[in-house]
């Protein structure tokens, strides 16, 4: 129990996947406008992430390492990861309607969203095994969110703030990041002392 | 078209992506990588230049396969272009210059994602011939390549207060010793490491982005007075 909870702060604070990796950046400055939007694209990258994650662990270990094909990865994963967001827009359309409707929009642009590959790519690169890359992805998915989020509430009380008019919009939105990013170094490996 | 017609709309194709529709700073496209890798400059370049790259090879390749690709499975078929190019410039990096390849890390097989990259191809090289696509593509490469490098010289001089460029194989510009700059005399405590956390990267685009916006106001402001 102890390890799931180091794992999790670990992810979403010590190295959240948007604030200390960079990854999943424009998503993050063009959807983070409005609340509902964010959660919409927040759940369905999760769903994608912790799928994607199990996905591309089964096909790395078990077609391109015995074949030797592992320089493909690159080619194999966002095959795969196309193909995954493909099929739960299938899905969710036929059986869960209102998820469809909910995440509908978001579902596509999921396959360029750099964190997917990202955390395909790091769970390979990191030797992990099956359990930490389905709990990396997930959690992952979960840091994207919480920054998302955080992003949001922070964004639409900036709309009503009297900011410099240079500073209005997209500027105003990378200076608050780059807030948010400091606050966030302040968790660091110190934090996963309390779970020991 | 005439002769002077196809010249100047080249011409044109290739100036776009310098200044007037730079990706990094005024579309807002591939913001990943122009965060990620401009802690050093040597880094910024390494990844410029693998950016453009595959920018030119993916636009003449889906320029000259535009009228055989089906339009349903268009962007499935791009993605693999980019993805085997993508593949080959990686694997290039990490046998010639392993150091880079180590301190871009999963930057440099993320260019497939890039949405430079896939849209450009989207939005000029399956409408056009060879010739503009590439110059398209060179001409958003130096882009690309420059802002990372404006952004990367900002926060590695004033992060460091050093030029490092080992991970090329060449030499290391120090400004100071043990962080500190002597000018006339004066020593300067220098080295602000904020900037090369990632804190520092949201923080000098923003300002960058801040001082276009000001421009863009004033110049506004001086054409409608």
């Amino acid at each position: 129990m102890g390890e799931l909870f180091a794992i999790a702060i670990g992810t979403v604070f010590i190295n959240n996947f948007v604030l200390s990796q960079f990854l999943g950046i424009c998503p993050f400055i063009g959807v983070s406008k409005k609340l509902d939007s964010v959660l919409g694209m927040g759940l369905a990258v999760i769903f994608v992430m912790t799928l994607s994650s199990m996905v591309t662990f089964f096909i790395y270990h078990s077609i391109l390492v015995p074949f030797n094909l592992t320089y493909l990865k690159i080619i194999f994963f966002i095959i795969i990861i196309a193909a995954l967001v493909q099929l739960v827009e299938i899905i969710l359309k036929k059986q869960f309607p209102f998820l469809y409707n909910a995440l509908g929009i978001y579902l596509p642009l999921i396959t360029t969203n750099c964190a997917v590959l990202g955390v395909a790519l790091i769970n390979i690169s990191k030797d992990y095994n099956f359990l930490n890359s389905v709990l990396s992805g997930f959690f992952g998915g979960i840091s994207f969110l919480v920054a998302l989020f955080l992003m949001s509430t922070i964004r639409e009380k900036l709309e009503m703030a009297n900011i410099p008019k240079a500073f209005k919009g997209i500027p105003i939105a990378f200076i608050t990041a780059g807030l948010m990013a400091l606050a966030f170094t302040a968790a660091d490996k110190s934090i996963l002392e309390l779970f020991k | 078209m005439s002769d002077t017609d196809i010249k100047k709309y080249n011409y044109d194709s290739f100036k776009r992506g310098i200044l007037k529709e730079n990706p990094s700073f005024v579309l807002l496209l591939g913001m990943c990588p122009t965060l990620a890798v401009t802690t050093k400059v040597s880094n910024a370049l390494g990844m410029g230049l693998a950016a453009t790259i595959v920018l030119v090879f993916s636009n003449i390749l889906i320029s000259l396969l535009k009228d055989f690709i089906p339009d349903k499975v268009r962007i499935p078929a791009y993605v693999v272009i980019i993805a085997s190019l993508v593949t080959v410039i990686d694997l290039l990096i990490q046998a010639l210059l392993p150091a880079l390849s180590a301190a871009l890390g999963v930057f440099l097989p993320l260019i497939v994602v890039n949405c430079i990259i896939l849209g450009r191809a989207e939005a000029f090289a399956n409408k056009n011939k060879v010739l503009p696509s590439v110059l398209d593509a060179i001409g958003m490469g130096i882009g690309f390549t420059l802002a990372l490098l404006i952004l990367a010289t900002v926060r590695e001089f004033l992060g460091s207060l050093r030029f490092d460029f080992k991970d090329l194989g060449l030499f290391i510009i120090e400004f100071g010793n043990d962080a500190k700059i002597k000018i006339l005399n004066t020593e300067i405590y220098g080295a602000t490491k904020i900037l090369t956390m990632p804190a520092g990267g949201f923080f000098v685009l923003g300002i960058i982005l801040a001082v276009k916006q000001a421009y863009q106001n004033k110049k506004n402001g001086n054409n409608q007075g």
